[in-house]
């Protein structure tokens, strides 16, 4: 019964994407679509093209180094601190902030007449904003900040749970006796170690940052946009051969992520080769300036997003409320009256979502894991590239087909689509998540219960499963993160009939009422963040009496 | 100036319980060795010597190496190199980028691999620099981590159950290998054990806690 | 495993229902009657929370018949043609996803000449008896003759809205636009085409600037360049003294309201000349935000109803048309309170009732009175948005 899972999980996982790439594919070669003649041609005479491309390249990169050396300096300078315990303890709220919500957050806090201006507004007496291009500017280094601010908890959390795997700690004496401080240390010792095992999601948040259309929207320029916001523009042009266009743009797309991901791996030989001759020379690093570098970055990228959700808190509950002034005039319920019941009935539609795709993927997941056990069906070495395939394919690429084609098959846009669709994305994250428990669980137990003469049923749904509730809590949590997040899946899947927490949001972020987005927004990240809490807090009080499963 | 490593009056206690107490002197190019089963909090030494006793303890007195009090001195600057059972070489690094680690700065990069050839030709591995470290034995990876520690000049060397990894055979050989190089450097040793024959062929002063 | 193979059934259950007759907008009680039950999605710009709020009440109403209203918030009314394009590409020519659209000017001309819409039907609407057909311009938009394919349900006129608090006389031409900027340099900004509030301001500056606006009543020809050049002049002038030096524009007419109150502009315009009352209640403007138009007036359009030709369901998507006609809708739409719009009917029209309830109407202190708000200018052809939009796009919008 278990034996067809690995199967159907491959094909799930594999299926869309190649379907959406063909459907892609197809239209931009001019055929399936008779209206649109010269598609490619269409897409590399657009006059915004140069610009467009080299922001999403440079967001994307620039972003993933950023993120990269945050996450790997507040690592390096204070794994093991109080500070970092404290940054620790914010990194499921900040993972589980949507990136709309966080982007919509982080605008209001930088731009000129926002809560940071502010302050200087009221010292010196401002009555007017100055009239500083901070948010959209030209090259997207708002965006690139925004990025960095979304994508370090994600990559600090994957290195984390790498630390385990790379033996940091004795490496780290080691390193530090034989006369390195602490960050040189964890970078010449420990570093290498650890980014081979983050080396697939650093590789995803490069791909997110050059092709990201919610959080470009709210924060990226828009003299042109980046190359993935206007494609999904093209995607909802009136005139069909724009879609066509769309399709082609996607794929040039795709082929400068394809590019930028090989400079990205001979990037990684040459640092390897600086890095040993590194090692040789013996030269340290400013050990006291490289933590405080860390520390001040990482808090600050942190305090950022929780600032920019307090501000969206205090939006939500304002009367009028006008610049320079720090705080509303008045607070009110009003905003929550009017946008409320309309929020609380659309996040039921999101969690429904959110539950269903989760539990076809957790379902999936573990009857792949249990098949392994059972049968040594494996996907073997090749698996963790097919399961982050689709995310290292840009969803502007792929989606676009995967609109097309089951239309073309008379299927239109519906929530099953949207389910499928999600399915897809979450299925890799609690895939990701629940493998490394579920394989680290220990084995004896089960022969052991086996001499005993439980049946392997028994054995999965009696002892592996409740021991592993924590991990597989958790594993349920991130899908539905993932899933609360997916806006152009939903958007193009449910041919905007389908609504949840995210596409409102991003559709509100453009007529710019903060009142209605702080309640949106706010209703999105706790959709997002009630299931980590109830990840966290269930084990903790169902084995309030078992010590040695307390491991959270 | 270089006297060795004393301890005067060095006590660490959790929760207010005392763990261990010592008062002692390692002269240079001898070894102490501290002997107890496990969880007699004997590694808890080590770690203060180290600088990185956790937070949970409280350590009272001083610890000098030639000389310097290293209270509060920052791990990298104590110079005081250790070995654990496990050889612990860099498995992203090759052979002879392991050893140039522990190199303290300065010179010329052909000095510096000269001094690297020179270091592996002493411990017979002559053409290993190349090698990936997962490919080399228990016995030649214990000496790598021998010779990577050495060649950092440390002033004083912390063994952590050094030899109880290795094969009857090899452990002899090791035992005499780093007592040897550390009379010859004159390198203060503290051994950590619960092995009778390594305090045996350390002959040094010998603490046993229960 | 059971559980995917379900999954898989349902996802290739056809999502379309069965093919159903053709209402006949001509036999109403049939029409209601078909309508009962059925679910309608109306696919209309979900920018404004106003508007949102007006459609929800409108679903109330709906609810009443039987129609179960459901309001699909688009960024860009053209997403919805997209869609029906599509479906129909894919020979979805029933059931098709799009019950009724919000729309107007470019993208009706482009789906009646295509064929894509359902009719005609708006003149059978039983509300349709009260519509001010000839004062109101709804038999054309953007100089396209209807011909009952859209129902009309709000005028809609350009109005400029400026804080007194901070721009005591306001400009009331092209001309006085320029000078205000250069005196003001940073402090005004449009919304950034091709969203159909800045288009329109392009449309109300060529208006101003050209000789001949008659010819703007015709299809873009070959004297295109001759005929706009004057506004890119123009335009060249404005834009660095705009807001940001013009390197970014706000994404939508609401933003602009946006910065008005976060103290970035000072002028803003708007299509709707009750939204800035009702955003003064709603907390979103300053109170002492007023609207102005221009001396040479401003252009006018009315925002229609259209339904697509493979809609689902036709019958229930007339019913809501016709409940937007009614004098209750009406003067809702029309109370600043709710969303300030213009109505599309003749007062003399109504019962006295129903025209007692729009003379109690409290206008609010930022709403212009039809008198002051003058005779609207007819919108140009349509082909003139398009074409502005895309060249506006191509000096302004892709910085080099």
């Amino acid at each position: 019964m278990l034996r067809p899972l690995p199967l159907l999980t491959t094909l799930v996982l594999v299926g869309p994407v190649l379907f959406g790439l063909i459907g892609s594919i197809l239209p931009a070669s001019g055929l399936l679509m008779q209206s649109a003649e010269t598609p490619f041609a269409t897409a590399l005479s657009w006059p915004g093209l140069p610009r467009a491309l080299a922001i999403s390249i440079l967001s994307g990169v620039l972003s993933t180094l950023g993120a990269l050396a945050v996450a790997t300096l507040i690592l390096a300078g204070w794994h093991g601190t109080r500070a970092f315990a404290v940054l620790e303890r914010a990194l499921s709220p900040l993972l589980a902030v949507p990136h709309a919500a966080a982007a919509l957050g982080l605008a209001f806090l930088v731009s000129p007449s926002g809560w940071i201006f502010r302050i200087p507004a009221n010292l010196l007496g401002w009555d007017r904003a100055p009239d500083l291009l901070i948010l959209g500017d030209p090259w997207g280094l708002s965006l690139t900040a925004g990025l960095i601010a979304k994508e370090t908890p994600f990559l600090l959390l994957m290195m984390l749970a790498a630390m385990g795997q790379a033996d940091a700690g004795p490496r780290m004496a080691i390193a530090r006796s034989l006369g390195q401080g602490r960050v040189a240390a964890w970078l010449k010792a420990v570093f290498p170690t650890i980014y081979a095992q983050v080396r697939l999601p650093v590789l995803v948040v490069l791909v997110f940052g050059m092709t990201n259309v919610d959080v470009a929207i709210i924060l990226g320029p828009s003299t042109p946009t980046t190359l993935a916001v206007q494609v999904t523009r093209w995607m909802t042009d009136p005139d069909l051969a724009a879609r066509a266009v769309a399709a082609a743009g996607g794929l040039i797309l795709f082929a400068a992520t394809l590019a930028v991901l090989a400079l990205w791996w001979l990037g990684e030989r040459a640092i390897g080769s600086v890095g040993r001759a590194w090692v040789w020379s013996g030269i340290g690093l400013p050990d006291r300036a490289a933590r405080g570098v860390g520390l001040t970055l990482a808090g600050g990228s942190a305090a950022m997003v929780l600032a920019g959700l307090a501000a969206l808190a205090v939006w939500s509950v304002a009367a009028r409320w006008a610049f320079p002034d720090m705080l509303p005039e008045a607070l009110t319920w009003r905003s929550w009256m009017r946008f409320g019941p309309d929020m609380a009935q659309t996040a039921l539609t999101t969690l429904g979502l959110a539950v269903t795709a989760t539990a076809v993927s957790l379902l999936l997941v573990i009857g792949c894991l249990e098949a392994e056990v059972r049968h040594g069906l494996s996907l073997g070495q090749r698996a963790l590239w097919l399961l982050y395939l689709p995310l290292l394919v840009p969803q502007v690429t792929f989606l676009p087909g995967l609109q097309l084609l089951p239309l073309t098959l008379g299927i239109g846009p519906s929530i099953w689509l949207v389910l499928a669709g999600h399915i897809v994305f979450v299925l890799p994250y609690v895939f990701l998540s629940l493998q490394g428990p579920f394989r680290a669980w220990d084995g004896r137990l089960a022969r052991v219960a086996a001499g005993l003469g439980t049946s392997q049923n028994r054995v999965l749904w009696r002892l592996r499963l409740p021991m592993l509730v924590s991990p597989v809590l958790t594993a349920v949590a991130v899908g539905m993160a993932v899933s609360i997040g997916q806006y152009l899946t939903t958007l193009l899947l449910g041919g905007g009939r389908v609504t949840t927490l995210v596409t409102e949001a991003v559709a509100l972020s453009s007529g710019g009422d903060r009142r209605a987005i702080g309640v949106w927004g706010l209703g999105q990240a706790v959709a997002a963040l009630l299931p980590f809490a109830l990840a966290l807090g269930v084990p903790a009080i169902v084995f309030r009496n078992r010590r040695g499963l307390r491991h959270v | 100036m270089s006297d060795g490593l004393r301890f005067d009056d060095v006590a660490i206690s959790r929760d207010e319980r005392l763990l261990l107490a010592v008062d002692a002197r390692i002269p240079p190019g001898e070894v102490l060795t501290l002997m107890g089963p496990s969880g007699s909090g004997k590694s808890t030494l080590l770690s203060l010597v180290m600088g990185d006793l956790p937070a949970a303890f409280r350590a009272t007195g001083r610890v000098v190496l030639n000389g310097t009090d290293l209270t509060g001195l920052d791990v990298a600057a104590r110079h005081v190199g250790i070995l654990y059972q496990d050889p612990l070489l860099f498995p992203h690094l090759d052979v002879a980028t392991n050893l140039a680690f522990g190199l303290p700065r300065g010179g010329r990069r052909a000095d510096r691999r000269a001094t690297v050839d020179a270091a592996l030709a002493d411990i017979g591995l002559a053409g290993f620099g190349a090698r990936d470290p997962a490919t080399l034995s228990g016995g030649q990876a214990a000496r790598v981590a021998l010779m990577r520690t050495l060649l950092s000049r440390p002033a004083a060397l912390l063994l952590d159950e050094p030899f109880s990894k290795l094969d009857t055979g090899l452990r002899d050989q090791m035992r005499e290998l780093v007592f040897g190089r550390a009379r010859v450097a004159r390198v203060p040793v503290l051994m950590v054990t619960h092995d009778e024959a390594d305090a045996q062929a350390a002959g040094g002063q010998v603490i046993r806690l229960d | 495993m059971r559980f995917a193979l379900t999954l898989l059934a349902a996802l290739a259950l056809p999502t379309l229902s069965p093919a159903q007759t053709q209402p006949d907008p001509a036999d109403w009680p049939a029409v209601t009657a078909q309508a009962d039950g059925q679910t309608v999605y109306w696919h209309a710009w979900g920018g404004s929370t106003a508007t949102n709020d007006f459609i929800g009440w409108v679903a109330d109403r709906a609810g009443e018949m039987g129609v179960d209203l459901r309001h699909v918030k688009l960024t860009d009314t053209a997403d919805a043609v997209g869609v029906v394009v599509n479906e129909l590409q894919a020979g979805v020519t029933e059931g098709g996803s799009v019950d009724m659209i919000w729309i107007n000017g470019a993208n009706f001309a482009s789906m009646k000449r295509e064929n894509l819409l359902f009719g005609p039907f708006a003149e059978q609407l039983p509300n349709w008896r009260y519509v001010d057909v000839d004062g109101k311009g709804v038999l054309t938009d953007f100089t396209v003759p209807t011909e009952g394919f859209e129902s009309p349900w709000a005028m809609a006129q350009l109005v400029f809205v400026h804080d007194s608090a901070r721009v005591e006389t306001p400009p009331t031409s092209a001309a006085k636009l320029l000078e205000w900027a250069q005196a003001n340099p940073g402090r005004f900004t449009y919304p950034q085409p091709p969203d159909f509030l800045g288009t329109t301001f392009l449309k109300q500056m060529l208006i101003e600037l050209t000789d001949d606006p008659a010819r703007l009543s015709e299809p873009v020809g070959d004297d295109y360049d001759d005929v706009t050049f004057i506004l890119w002049d123009y335009l060249d002038q404005l834009q660095p003294l705009l807001w940001r030096q013009g390197r970014a524009y706000p994404e939508s007419g609401p933003r602009q309201f946006q910065l008005i109150n976060d103290g970035e502009v000072d002028i803003a315009i708007s299509f709707s000349p009750g939204e800035a009352t009702t955003a003064i209640g709603n907390f979103e403007l300053p109170e002492s935000v007023r609207t102005y138009v221009l001396d040479g007036g401003t252009i006018g359009n009315a925002s229609f109803v259209a339904i697509p030709v493979n809609a689902n369901a036709k019958a229930g998507a007339m019913v809501v048309a016709d409940i937007l006609l009614s004098p209750e809708a009406q003067a809702r739409a029309q109370d600043p309170a709710v969303l300030g719009y213009g109505t599309v009917l003749d007062m003399a029209k109504l019962s006295p009732e129903d025209r007692a309830v729009f003379d109690a109407l409290d206008l609010g202190i930022a709403t212009l009175t039809p008198t002051q708000l003058g005779t609207a200018l007819p919108e140009p052809h349509p082909t003139w948005a398009t074409r502005l939009a895309d060249d506006w796009v191509a000096r302004y919008g892709v910085a080099d």
